[in-house]
């Protein structure tokens, strides 16, 4: 009655835990894995479900899994019964909201786990409107009750408060010490209901995570919906219509364990041979070739980029790596997209676009540390839509393809932002929003002293150093979520940098007019000290349009020669400048003046009197 | 300290050198150098190959170093065997040639002449400090053979000595300049330095004067002037990273050179190579000119270089291995590299384009004539001389001269 793929969905229980980073949850995962026995204390290694170093060193999940657990209640009504019990991991990040969504859809509830000492996060409380939003059934946990800094009591009542329901409701664990973990099991069973779809109609299943691997090809999560899918069925996929054989199907538990089929409410695995995740989107629906189903399921979406960057390799002749890299990247992140770019300062690279700055973050250190290449990046920018007074429009996703015509409009992505605070630090939190052209939305009172604070904002404004001014501002204490909200007409222009006239299209940034000046001096005055003196003046200029803003000027070298050069001196000079030579050549050329690479790096880097607004 | 020697290739225990070098000895002439690696005290800013007695421990006696000096000539003579033509011109520098008695000296030029022959009119020259030298040790050097002196002047500023660790009064330089006319020395040379950290303008202008005012009495009919260079691992270098001088400005050496240039051409001496001025031809360095224009020479003693052939050689440093090598019958040689036709192309643009004289253009592959005509239209190379076809350099082409080199090669 427990097999995988003839599974009664009464006994059946698909869950996912809403958590912030370092509340717990992989921990209490851990827990889990051994008190249901599917992982022995003898295999057991530190958050055993996170795939990748860099998951396990950032303490993040990018990638969603599912687990099949049995579970023997141990206490109540249901005593000594047997059920199975699918955990869904969920990413845990404000750029993978879509994701997250998908993994919520699977399931019929969630555990809102909290870390005891420190409250409910921003992005938690995000995640946990969009469970609610979706009907499922709410178990909220407070983690971590082993911390002498744990103050369950307040905590309980703000999350009573939250979802409704009273303290003495949020049950206490400790993923550390195990306590608690499997009364949560009785009551994940107790509390939550089976999964309830239609047995006999054409089959459905939602994909809600597609991961790429080397050996298998990729392989695809799905939840079954309605109907029932059998390994010898051939599948099709709703979105695009792609019919694929399936080569394999299964449950992980937690290692991938074949199965004859996957049955209605079952959560598991399909392996089709396919090498890209694009043709296994999250979101999408699978059904059968042979008896396909006639609607599918609602909720996909296609990923959409919004955030850019120019990444090119710091060694021109890296340039085929980099694409390798990115080819191989792009099988297991249906959200990358790049194409080729060439830059007059940076030479051959690519245009990437991204979720948001952290899945950029992600990507560039996956490049740099997986591939070994060494990149300098643009400053991240987003996408905008300008509207020229000929009524043409141009969707810009890099600043030095800015339209040259007269502007009637330009469109810039705008985004709603949830601040949670300690509400000693609402003046300051308003300030920076404010700062940065947010409207306030309105705030709550989530307990006595922690205050939600919601503001809409260009997404242009937060995808520099918002998140760091907002915690430096209050001493750690804010958490951000955001998600998109539309576009609004914005007062933007286009700020061009030019050496000697010629504009350097690297540093051409989108700006808001307020803060054009502001950019302008920063980035000249930059390239001034990062510039070597050549053998003429050359002027830096801000410009927007042929309107000059801000201006320095390297004033001409007077002097570049070794006054002495006898019969000792000869080898060392001649190698000497063998060096000049060799440095000259990984000089950029910018019309006659040559820019050491370093100096495009450290303009571009992020550290330093970096502007606010791009 | 000593700068570090350049890494090359191994030299053979003999010295011996490839035949193809050897055949080619002497086309562009030949000259030997002496390297005396002896000072009286260690200037600040100097990192050349010399040792005061203290330095140098007990393994080397400067009494002995004639001798030692010898038999490296022996060597020299037993590696180019009779390829060598006579010396053109001979050069003792140093450290400090003249801590050495004018006797010993001219015991060395004797088995120089002994080994290699002097051409008639041969140029011999000694570097000397104005405190180390009398009028009588200058006759001596005079009747030895010695033809030419050069003396460290730096400058006329006592605070600028003072910082340079020089040993001798403002005055004195000029002084000796005059002892070494009187004694019959030809030609003169005086050495300065400018950029020192505290040296002012007027510093500068007020040694320019008195070096006019020799050169119009016929004391001095040679000029080097150097910039400062603040060398890694020197006294000075510690100081300004101590913050306790300033570094040197290079827009002021810029200034200081064309002082430099209005007052030596307005005594009557004219640039013929980047920092050194002359009154005529004759008076031109002949031994730097060799450098210059790819000649040949043998450089004997601690750490000197040579060039023979298309080889360029440099013995080792301390002067007591030096020593031991060559008691042992082997070559002091360090290490040396056989220059590639690249490397001699390289070497003759960026040497020739250092002299009044310039560089053929036709050296030069297209590209870099076609640098040359945007370096002349820069307004780095002299016009008029292009059109005879060379690269000359401009007043502001001097300043510029390293970069004009890097783009007149490939």
């Amino acid at each position: 009655m427990l097999d995988p793929g003839a599974t009664d969905p009464e006994r059946i229980r698909n869950f996912c835990i809403i958590a912030h980073i370092d509340h717990g949850k992989s921990t209490l995962a851990d827990r889990m894995l051994q008190l249901t026995g599917v992982v022995s204390a003898r295999d057991m290694r530190a958050q055993y479900l996170d795939r990748m170093d860099i998951e396990r060193e950032r303490g993040i999940t990018i990638k969603s899994q599912a687990v099949r657990m049995p579970w023997t209640v141990r206490e109540g009504e249901q005593k000594g019964e047997s059920y199975v019990l699918n955990m869904i991991d969920t990413p845990g990040h404000v750029d993978f909201t879509y994701e997250v969504s998908r993994s919520l859809a699977a399931g019929e509830g969630a555990v809102l786990l909290v870390d005891a000492a420190q409250g409910i996060e921003a992005q938690t409380l995000a995640n946990l409107y969009l469970a609610m939003e979706n009907d499922l059934h709410v178990i909220p946990v407070l983690n971590k009750i082993d911390l002498p800094a744990a103050q369950p009591e307040k905590y309980a009542e703000e999350l009573a408060r939250l979802i409704g329901c009273q303290p003495e409701d949020c049950l206490r664990v400790s993923g550390k010490t195990g306590e608690g973990v499997a009364h949560l099991l009785d009551e994940i069973v107790r509390q939550m209901h089976g999964p309830t779809g239609q047995d006999d109609a054409p089959a459905r299943a939602m994909i809600f995570d597609s991961v790429y691997d080397v050996y298998r090809g990729v392989v695809t999560y799905v939840r079954v919906i309605d109907g029932r899918i059998e390994a010898r069925d051939r599948i099709k996929m709703m979105s695009t219509g792609a019919v694929h054989e399936l080569l394999e199907i299964g449950v992980i538990s937690p290692e991938p364990l074949k199965s004859p089929g996957l049955g209605g409410g079952e959560v598991g695995y399909l392996i089709t041979g396919v090498k890209d995740v694009r043709q296994s989107k999250v979101g999408d629906t699978v059904t059968i070739a042979a008896k396909p189903a006639a609607v599918a399921l609602a909720g996909y979406k296609e990923p959409k980029p919004m955030v850019y960057s120019g990444l090119y390799p710091i060694d021109g002749s890296d340039y085929p790596n980099l694409r390798d890299a990115l080819d191989r990247l792009k099988l297991n992140d249906a959200a990358l997209v790049y194409e080729p770019e060439t830059s007059a300062a940076l030479g051959f690279g690519f245009r990437c676009g991204f979720l948001g700055l952290l899945h950029l973050e992600i990507i560039r250190e996956r490049l740099e540390r997986e591939f070994d290449l060494d990149l300098i990046s643009t400053a991240p920018n987003v996408v905008y839509r300008v509207e020229l007074e000929d009524g043409a429009e141009h969707v810009v996703t890099n600043p030095s393809e800015y339209p040259a015509g007269k502007v009637a409009v330009v469109h810039e992505p705008v985004v709603r932002a949830t601040v949670l605070i300690p509400n000693d630090y609402v003046g300051a939190v308003m300030e920076i929003c404010q700062g940065r052209r947010g409207a306030l939305l309105g705030m709550d009172y989530l307990s006595q002293d922690r205050v939600e604070v919601r503001y809409t904002l260009p997404l242009a404004e937060i995808i520099y150093d918002f998140f760091d001014q907002l915690k430096s501002r209050t001493k750690g204490y804010a958490s951000l979520d955001y998600e998109t909200s539309g576009e609004q007409a914005g007062d933007l222009v286009k700020v061009d940098i030019l050496l000697q006239g010629e504009q350097v299209d690297a540093f051409s940034a989108i700006v808001h007019k307020d803060k054009a000046y502001q950019y302008g001096v920063s980035m000249t005055q930059r390239l001034r000290g990062l510039i070597p003196r050549q053998q003429f003046e050359v002027p830096i200029q801000a410009a927007i349009g042929s309107r000059v803003i801000a201006r320095e000027n390297i004033r001409a070298i007077r002097k570049d020669v070794l006054a002495k050069c006898y019969g000792g001196d000869i080898t060392r000079k001649r190698k000497l400048l063998e060096k000049q030579k060799e440095g000259k050549r990984r000089m950029k050329m910018v019309g006659r003046v040559e820019v050491p690479q370093e100096a495009f790096i450290a303009a571009l880097s992020s550290d330093g009197d970096k502007p606010t607004s791009k | 300290m000593p700068g570090v020697l350049p890494s090359g290739e191994p030299v053979p225990a003999d010295g011996s050198l490839p035949p193809a070098a050897l055949a080619g000895v002497g086309a562009n002439g030949f000259g030997v150098y002496v390297h005396v690696p002896f000072c009286a005290s260690r200037c600040g800013y100097c990192d050349f190959n010399t040792y005061t007695a203290a330095e140098l421990g007990s393994g080397v006696r400067r009494e002995d170093y004639a001798d030692t000096v010898l038999a490296e000539l022996a060597l020299a003579r037993r590696v180019l065997g009779c390829a060598a033509p006579p010396a053109d011109t001979v050069f003792f520098g140093g450290g400090t040639p003249t801590l050495l008695p004018p006797g010993e000296l001219a015991r060395i030029l004797d088995a120089i002449t002994d080994t290699f022959g002097l051409a008639p009119d041969a140029e011999v020259t000694t570097e000397a400090n104005p405190e180390s030298v009398t009028p009588a040790a200058l006759a001596a050097l005079r009747r030895a053979g010695f033809t030419r002196i050069s003396l460290g002047m730096q400058s006329a500023a006592s605070h600028v000595l003072a910082v340079l660790d020089r040993q001798h009064t403002p005055g004195r330089a000029i002084e000796a300049a005059r002892e070494a006319r009187d004694g019959g020395f030809r030609h003169v040379n005086l050495d300065l330095i400018y950029g020192t950290p505290g040296e002012r303008a007027e510093d500068w202008q007020t040694s320019l004067e008195q070096v006019a005012k020799a050169v119009a009495e016929h004391a001095a009919d040679h000029v080097s002037a150097y910039s400062l260079i603040v060398e890694e691992g020197t006294r000075l270098a510690a100081r300004i990273r101590r913050e306790e001088l300033a570094s040197p400005d290079p827009d002021v050496a810029a200034d200081r050179y064309l002082a430099a240039e209005g007052a030596l051409t307005g005594a009557g001496l004219g640039w013929y190579e980047v920092s050194n001025w002359a009154a005529d031809a004759a008076a031109q360095c002949r031994h730097n000119l060799l450098y210059w224009r790819g000649g040949d020479w043998w450089g004997v003693g601690p750490g000197a270089h040579s060039h023979v052939g298309g080889v360029r050689q440099w013995n080792v440093q301390h002067p007591a291995r030096h020593a031991d090598l060559l008691r042992r019958g082997r070559s002091p040689g360090q290490a040396r590299e056989v220059l590639t036709p690249e490397d001699r192309h390289v070497e003759e643009v960026m040497l020739r384009l250092r002299l009044a004289e310039g560089l053929p253009l036709d050296v030069l592959d297209p590209v870099g004539r076609q640098a040359a005509d945007r370096a002349t239209a820069d307004g780095l190379l002299s016009p008029g001389r292009r059109r005879n076809g060379q690269a000359v350099l401009t007043l502001r082409g001097r300043l510029l001269a390293d970069a004009v080199v890097r783009q007149l090669l490939p």
